[in-house]
């Protein structure tokens, strides 16, 4: 994988640090306004962060812990962070006032979630160049699937740390090459006929996302956001089960049934994952401390509120498509 | 060889089995485990079964 190209200052910015041409200023690139559907701020912080997962070819690795890139992603760390907490503080201020067992409160939360139903949308309605927009768009975050969650492990202790393990050794394959997710959702974009290359859709998806994938790695590289991690990848997997099998059933209707083996596996796979995240990895955490019950919720909020941030997006950029294919068929 | 196999209920949710090889269904059909842990379906409305899909999270209500 090279860099990709940057879309504005701030990730023309990271480009330059991490092509060793720095620029002579240090003036702050980050302008004012949201970062989470700013694409030059989540495309720099993407590329900043996959110094930390496989680099680029054309980057010398030493770079990782640059002073200038670590400066610049902590800039847009913080912003980040900042608007994820003011948009969920209502939903985690509900959800601590409601209470009740952990396990049950974060799957409640999922179970209660009105987002855009995106999924129902593909099982029955999406055209083929849709759903393979959806597996673009999604390709950010499942061709490294689980791997920002790796980074919890060493920061949790006992019984959330050998659950996380245990989760993740089904993610990564349970001892079969041939099932690791990550390399199944390859094979899902090679039988749809897309690239299935790792990083290959990066200059076309957009800043939702990029966003998406981006705060798994902004809760798994800072130590102090392990328990929004934990809530969020509790989420993340208890909102998988049921759509996979829609996606799966989309799939089977537009007669590419050869890509649905990852959304097939994710419907038996997340069924077990979700209980084991809710109850033995946020359940445990926060047994032990129960001072983090805000951090998991907050994770949680984060992982609902891009969801529907992004299904939302798709969503609409396709019924404007749907529109104006409607219109140029009337005239 | 003795074998440990661990049962974890999950309140209105599946029952977790981790360390059996075969789930034998009430009708005597046998059913490879094939993942370090599995999840039983309890509501008995799972598209999957044995094995749970998610499906008692729509019908939460109706089990409560």
């Amino acid at each position: 994988m090279h860099l990709p190209e940057p879309c504005g200052p701030v990730s023309a910015r990271v480009v330059e640090i991490l092509s060793a041409q720095r620029a002579p200023t240090s003036a702050d690139v980050l302008a004012g306004g949201s970062v989470l559907t700013d694409r030059d701020a989540q495309l720099a912080l993407w590329t900043a962060y996959e110094m930390a997962y496989r680099g680029f070819d054309d980057v010398d690795p030493c770079l990782e812990w640059d002073a200038d890139l670590i400066g610049l992603r902590r800039l847009i760390e913080d912003r980040f962070e900042c608007e994820l907490r003011a948009v969920t503080a209502d939903r985690v201020a509900e959800a601590l006032a409601r209470g009740g067992e952990v396990g049950d409160l974060v799957l409640g939360l999922v179970a209660d979630d009105e987002g855009p139903h995106l999924s129902s949308y593909l099982r029955r309605d999406a055209t083929t160049d849709q759903m393979c927009d959806y597996l673009r768009e999604r390709s950010v975050q499942q061709l490294k699937e689980s791997d920002p969650q790796a980074f919890l492990l060493p920061r949790l202790q006992g019984r959330a740390k050998v659950a996380l393990a245990e989760l993740q050794y089904d993610e990564f394959g349970a001892g079969d090459p041939s099932r690791l997710h990550q390399d199944l959702y390859a094979r899902t974009l090679r039988a749809a006929g897309l690239d299935p290359a790792y990083g290959a859709y990066i200059s076309e998806v957009s800043a939702l996302s990029l966003a998406s994938a981006n705060v798994m790695s902004l809760f798994g590289l800072n130590r102090r956001l392990v328990a929004a991690g934990a809530g969020h990848f509790a989420a993340f997997e208890a909102s998988s089960s049921v759509p996979s099998r829609r996606v799966a059933a989309g799939l089977a209707r537009l007669g590419l049934a050869p890509a649905a083996d990852y959304f097939e596996e994710h419907v038996e796979a997340d069924a077990v994952h979700e209980q084991i995240a809710a109850r033995d990895i946020c359940g445990s955490l926060v047994r032990d401390d129960p001072s983090l019950l805000g951090e998991v919720v907050f994770g949680v909020a984060c992982a609902l509120h891009l969801d529907a941030l992004a299904s939302a997006e798709l969503l609409s950029r396709w019924e404007r498509i749907d529109a104006r294919a409607a219109r140029s068929e009337a005239s | 060889m003795s074998r440990t196999v661990q049962v974890q209920p999950c309140p209105r949710g599946p029952v977790l089995v981790r360390g059996a090889e075969v789930v034998v269904d009430e009708d005597g059909a046998q059913h490879p485990v094939t993942r370090p842990v599995v999840a039983l379906c309890v509501c008995r409305r799972s598209s999957r079964k044995p094995w749970c899909d998610g499906t008692h999270k729509a019908i939460r209500d109706d089990l409560r």
